[in-house]
């Protein structure tokens, strides 16, 4: 592996437009970063690829300002900076689009766009006007077709995205730096998304782009840098290197199989569903769950996939359908009842719906299992303890101790307590809401091995993804929706990306 | 599994010792706050280290402490109930009116339960069925409760209690210790036990951080929630009993300001406003400080206003202080 590669035969490598020096970062009992480096240069998007908890998050806090490195240097155009607060790395250029959009959802769009440096007319009050001008101009720049008066919390998820792209790009931004940018997105809002990194390459802006998806990598990034555990492990030119190469550098060794789903005995339905509807979401969903099996569910963003499965999870009420388990038919009103009857769901938005911040990690896991590690309704601590341990060690979680707040942990290792979470309650099925989401492909396999596991102990798994190789690797059967309507149920030779995504975006065979 | 979760890592239980951890606490500093000004007292007047003269002194929280450890769970849980003084005076009229009818003390303390169990339920079913903010719909009853109570006086007093009713707010245990003292004591631990020990107290935190997640995670919220209200309302029944038994008569200002000294008490006690964390030694400790601010204060002749000026300045001090000095450590760095 050539990892440190000579510079492109047509010049010799210009000065980089930003570098960081042996910077480190540490945290109580932590080193968040180890004497990293990275270099970014104008016109060029560099890939920062690494597992969860390398280091990656706190990079970019480190160059927006917001944490402060301990030792180590960044050096702007050559010269040495310190961005003391987000302001002063803003004013420098430099901008960031988050994995977790923070905005405002009861401001405008254009208002989200411009806060803290909205247009003033002469009397220093914002000028409403030109500020929906420019903030319609950077939409339309960006291909997105969204009011710029219309209030943030009217819009899906995947607009808000676009909103805080638009936001990232008001500032005349020298440096933009990409925080996983498509997790949320479609498929054809990422293709609107690459092309508007080419357009801020022309444009000569240094780009860090950050991912776990290495498709997206391969596709869009000039060069990579690769962290591992905090610290810099290697960089190069990305036509250098094959998908393995990156592999290998990331986890430290090769992961040959990626999805690991192992043939399992599939046996009775344990839940059926029949003329579920919803007055607005979903309208006669119907299909069956056998035991031991991994149903995908397949869609485009907003095909009422997570809805169905939030009614089947007691949160939402459908208007009518029956849902049987193990023939039974039952009517679940709630969660709780939902956990009794051995149904659980854990849903995709895992700062707000998942782990419980300010909560420890043992107090996570045992929420929905109180009734048995208790007596009487007293806490039994160290029942919470075992029950806590036998799960989380299973996920391979990474922590400093079991009673720290689950907000220290990384992202992938709050996926992890979360699943072990509803692991700990023994469900019969468990519905999992784009388990990979964001994280990284040492936890992807984790929890992929896991998910393979349990289903061949009986278990019944429906997930939720809009991930193509997760779909097609870790499913037994597929159910596609679209529009909140079941559009094809797939399985065996039928399983292709094609048929997949054609039914998905309603295309017809013939057009095809 | 594969390959990437080959190593087994231990992870203990615990980051810190609990010992270490508890003299890092609030409730710690809080302690050195209480030790201080008892000290200060006794050197100030010499009437002050006298047993029967600090249990007098406890009268100036043992109500206010009842409703405040109810009050506790409410604020964790993140809502609040401002009308809590408003039920005592509600309870406190009903229990006048029915004095007049000729009611006998069994009677009196089912009213007084039984009008703030009524009230809580009210602000209960707003809150928690409507699903309106509590802030707002306490608002509402603190001025629905206090008016009915207003209209049923008007400008008189209810008098005449019986004798055997004065026991509760005037009455003794054993030697200095008084039956509200007794009262706050199994409250302390039983609301104590209820929020650390228990898979409710539990429940309550979880809601308090982040209540979608604990509805997620089968947490029957709104159920949890109408609890915490009920049993606000019932705390300040049983307030009611105790203060009317101790003046003896029930007055149109009765208890009048008393919801902004209860979340005074909860907040110093180191609840967090927002919801989420806090603890009801914290809330114990807090009772004494203030119980000790005001006495103190009143064996030195200073007038009522003036107290109130200083139990802000507490509040206020004791909150910042913590992280003034840490503003300043990170300075120095």
């Amino acid at each position: 592996m050539t990892a440190q590669q000579a510079p492109l035969a047509d010049a010799a490598m210009p000065q980089p437009l930003l570098a960081l020096e042996d910077v480190t970062k540490t945290f109580p009992g932590v080193v968040a970063l180890d004497g990293v480096r990275l270099e970014l240069h104008a016109g060029e998007v560099t890939a920062l690829v690494g597992e969860n908890g390398a280091g990656k998050s706190t990079l970019v806090k480190v160059l927006t300002g917001i944490y402060q490195p301990d030792g180590g240097r960044i050096l702007l155009d050559g010269r040495p900076v310190a961005f003391r607060t987000a302001h002063h790395a803003a004013a420098a250029g430099i901008t960031a689009i988050h994995q977790e959009t923070v905005l405002f959802d009861d401001l405008t769009v254009a208002e989200n766009i411009f806060i803290g440096h909205a247009p003033r007319t002469r009397f220093g009050l914002i000028d409403i006007g030109a500020m929906q001008a420019r903030a319609r101009e950077l939409l339309d720049g960006i291909g997105a077709r969204i009011d710029p008066a219309a209030r943030l919390r009217d819009l899906g998820i995947a607009s808000k995205h676009l909103v805080a792209i638009a936001r990232a790009l008001s500032i005349d931004a020298r440096v933009v730096i990409m925080d996983e940018p498509t997790a949320a997105l479609s498929h054809k809002e990422i293709a609107e998304l690459y092309e508007l990194v080419e357009q801020l390459k022309a444009q000569g802006k240094a780009i860090l782009f950050i991912s776990h998806k290495f498709d997206e990598v391969f596709r869009i990034s000039d060069r990579f840098t690769v962290f591992r555990d905090g610290q810099f492990i290697a960089e190069g030119r990305t036509a250098d290197v094959t998908e393995d190469d990156l592999v290998r550098l990331m986890v430290g060794r090769a992961v040959d199989q990626i999805f690991p789903k192992r043939p399992a005995a599939i046996g009775d339905p344990i839940l059926t569903v029949a003329g579920y509807s919803h007055p607005t979401e979903f309208e006669d969903i119907g299909f069956s769950l056998r035991r031991g099996e991994i149903l995908g569910f397949y869609g485009l963003v907003g095909a009422g996939r997570s809805e169905v499965m939030q009614a089947l999870f007691g949160i939402t009420r459908p208007a009518k359908g029956a849902v049987r388990i193990d023939g039974k038919v039952r009517v679940i009103r709630s969660p709780a009842e939902a956990i009794a009857q051995g149904i659980v769901y854990v849903p995709e938005d895992r700062g707000s719906q998942g782990a419980i911040i300010g909560l420890p990690i043992f107090q996570n896991v045992t929420l929905p299992s109180l009734a048995r590690t208790s007596r009487h309704g007293f806490l039994r601590l160290a029942r919470e303890f075992a029950l806590t341990r036998e799960y989380t060690g299973r996920l391979d979680l990474r922590a400093a101790a079991l009673d720290q707040d689950v907000g220290t942990l990384s992202g992938g290792n709050q996926q992890k307590v979360v699943i072990a979470k509803w692991l700990a309650t023994r469900p019969k099925v468990i519905i999992l809401d784009e388990p990979t989401k964001g994280i990284d492909i040492g936890s992807k396999a984790a929890v992929h091995a896991f998910m393979s596991e349990l289903a061949g102990q009986g278990l019944s798994v429906i997930m939720v993804s809009s991930e193509i190789p997760e779909v097609l690797g870790m499913s037994d059967r597929v159910i596609v929706m679209r529009e909140g309507r079941i559009v094809a149920e797939l399985e065996g030779e039928e399983l292709t990306p094609e048929t997949l995504v054609r039914h998905a975006a309603g295309i017809s065979e013939a057009a095809g | 599994m594969t390959d990437t979760a080959a190593t087994e890592r231990h992870i203990p239980d615990r980051l810190s010792r609990p010992g270490v951890r508890l003299l890092r606490s609030w409730e710690a500093l809080l302690l050195i706050v209480a030790v201080l000004i008892f000290t200060a007292n006794s050197f100030a007047s010499p009437y002050f280290l006298d047993a029967w003269n600090l249990s007098d002194a406890t009268f100036n929280f043992t109500e206010k402490a009842m409703i405040g450890f109810a009050m506790a769970l409410l604020i964790v849980s993140g809502e609040i109930d401002l009308s809590v003084a408003a039920i005592i005076a509600l309870a406190s009229t009903a229990m006048g009116a029915a004095v007049q009818a000729g009611a006998g003390t069994p009677e009196l303390l089912a009213i007084g339960l039984g009008v703030g169990l009524l009230c809580g339920t009210f602000n209960a079913v707003f809150v928690t069925v409507l699903g309106l903010p509590s802030i707002v719909v306490t608002i509402g009853t603190m001025s629905l409760f206090r008016g009915l109570s207003s209209i049923v006086l008007g400008d008189q007093a209810y008098g005449g209690y019986p004798a055997d009713f004065a026991w509760f707010g005037q009455g003794y245990v054993w030697w200095v210790f008084s039956v509200e003292l007794v009262l706050f004591a199994l409250l302390a631990v039983g609301f104590g036990a209820l929020l650390h020990l228990t898979n409710f107290g539990r429940a309550v935190y979880a809601i308090g951080n982040n209540q979608t997640a604990a509805l997620f995670s089968g947490i029957r919220v709104r159920r949890v929630k109408f609890l915490l209200f009920l049993m606000t309302g019932l705390m300040s029944g049983l307030a009611a009993i105790c203060l009317t038994s101790r003046l003896g008569s029930t007055r149109p200002t009765i208890a009048l300001g008393w919801e902004l000294e209860v979340v005074t008490m909860v907040v110093l006690g180191g609840v967090n406003i927002l919801g989420g964390s806090g603890t009801i030694p914290g809330v114990v400790i807090a009772a004494f400080v203030m119980g000790l601010v005001t006495f103190g204060l009143g064996l030195l002749n200073v007038p009522g206003i003036v107290m109130q000026v200083f139990i802000g300045l507490l509040l206020i001090g004791v909150i910042a202080l913590p992280r003034l000095w840490s503003r300043i450590g990170a300075r120095r760095r």
